[in-house]
């Protein structure tokens, strides 16, 4: 019977598994990178072409035209870079607001009583509801989106840095260091800081995706970035007047993009969280 | 300088009491042995001399004074596992230098290798961790030591060398030592005098 495990087949046979998992972030970085940089370089005020409207994809337009002409793939390009952007200003944000919570938290009983009240009371609100009202609230706009999804996804990271924390500061060496006569915040950069970073990493990054989802949905619903920005939740809630006319192509290839890119994150996050914590990798 | 402790009790929950009434006493120029069964409550004395434990009944005093308990506290603690006491994400010279800098003297008695600094708590061995969170323990302002079994998974030559240089220490800077075990022999050789914990604990 052949007993070569399925990560020993093919084409990078030779990789051992934390070479491939390596080279998967390096790879799906890549793309992310390159889809970013070339979203930013692109003059997004497309000139609009009568003479070609509503055409279906061709090898000159191959996401097709939209009714003003304008060509589809460019104008995807850049509404995804403006979703990475915001998805990374997102993730950012509310990581930091975790980490501060977590550590808030452990400074005693009472502040993580009003941590875990906190965490039941925004998680006990439908995200989307959230996120709509903190938009409005904000005024919309990229700052607005950017904000409603930092504050209503900082929930789960904080809950996992929470207990990461209390457990750490049961340990021998945190005791220890008390009796050293080491100040509570010594003790939280010092020990406990280093010891969460590799956790504060990959929820960072497992955020994005969420993060992205969110700010598209949020516009297409009309609560999130202003109509003439080339935001992938414009683009799809703007087709759906034309998807009854036949025109497929205006919905189909940009919300495929971002599922992909939304994808590629999603991999990066886990392949990151493998490397870090080995003992999730057979999970 | 006198550690005291007198009428300790004290019970992890209601159904049973791990100390009662617990009284014993530690010059600074003494080195104090006790003895006892495993899961007898010695550890938990320990934890109790050192301020690791709070709410428990009875006093602990130096000179019959309280020990402040914001500062460095005067009573050190060395545990049975040196591995759980050293962060895994600190290098050694950092694990080294937290309470104090130690002399290259005292490193050199105790046979610490300057190589050894550049390296990850678990890329060293029980024994030669051993020598790091005894040497951090012994600050200038350490009067008593609690060393609770700290040599109990060393081999006989390392056992030997880690307690000669801990009492060439601790005798030149006149500090007490309350030194727990299992092993008779050894309490012989190295103790003024030797409390048997049974005795000691009326329950």
């Amino acid at each position: 019977m052949n007993k070569t495990p399925w990560y020993n087949k093919g084409l990078f046979s030779s990789l051992n598994l934390r070479q491939k998992t390596l080279l998967t972030i390096g790879l799906t970085g890549l793309v992310l990178l390159i889809i970013f940089i070339s979203g930013t370089l692109i003059n997004g005020n497309l000139p609009t072409d009568f003479s070609i409207k509503m055409q279906a994809p061709s090898f000159s337009h191959p996401f097709g035209t939209d009714w003003m002409g304008r060509d589809m793939l460019i104008r995807t390009l850049k509404g995804l870079s403006l979703s990475i952007m915001i998805g990374l200003g997102a993730s950012i944000i509310s990581s930091i607001i975790a980490t501060i919570l977590a550590f808030v938290a452990s400074f005693n009983k009472y502040c993580d009583e009003f941590v875990s009240w906190l965490i039941d009371l925004f998680a006990s609100i439908p995200h989307i509801l959230l996120i709509m009202m903190i938009s409005i609230a904000l005024g919309k706009g990229a700052f607005g989106v950017t904000m409603a999804v930092a504050f209503s996804h900082w929930v789960n990271l904080t809950r996992v840095l929470r207990a990461e924390v209390l457990q750490i500061n049961t340990s021998e060496y945190v005791n220890l260091s008390r009796k050293f006569g080491k100040s509570k915040l010594w003790i939280a950069r010092q020990h406990i800081l280093p010891l969460v970073l590799s956790q504060i990493f990959v929820g960072t990054l497992l955020v994005f995706p969420h993060a992205i989802m969110h700010e598209s949905s949020v516009t297409f619903l009309g609560f999130g970035l202003s109509p003439h920005e080339p935001a992938i939740g414009i683009i799809l809630s703007e087709s759906m007047t034309y998807l009854a006319m036949g025109a497929w192509w205006l919905a189909f290839f940009p919300g495929i993009a971002l599922l992909i890119v939304v994808l590629l994150f999603d991999i990066i996050g886990e392949n990151l969280k493998r490397l870090v914590d080995p003992s999730e990798a057979n999970n | 300088m006198e550690l005291k402790a007198e009428n300790i009790s004290f019970s992890y929950n209601k159904k049973r009491q791990i100390l009662k009434d617990v009284s014993l006493s530690v010059n600074n120029n003494q080195i104090i042995g006790l003895i006892g069964d495993s899961g007898s409550g010695k550890s938990t004395l320990c934890k109790i001399l050192a301020g690791y434990i709070s709410h428990y009944s009875g006093n602990v005093t130096i000179d019959g004074n309280k020990i402040p308990d914001k500062d460095y506290y005067p009573v050190q603690l060395i545990f049975q596992h040196p591995e759980k006491t050293m962060n895994p994400k600190w290098k050694m010279e950092k694990v080294l230098n937290e309470a104090w800098t130690p002399t290259q003297e005292l490193k050199d008695t105790f046979g610490l290798k300057d190589s050894w600094l550049t390296r990850w708590p678990s890329e060293l061995s029980g024994g030669e961790l051993q020598r790091f969170s005894i040497i951090r323990a012994l600050n200038p302002k350490t009067k008593f030591i609690i060393a609770d079994e700290i040599s109990t998974m060393l081999d006989a030559v390392t056992q030997v060398q880690i307690w000669d240089a801990l009492i060439k220490h601790a005798k030149a800077n006149n500090i007490g030592i309350l030194a727990v075990s299992h092993d008779p022999e050894l309490l012989e050789v190295i103790c003024d005098d030797i409390l048997h914990f049974n005795e000691i604990n009326k329950l």
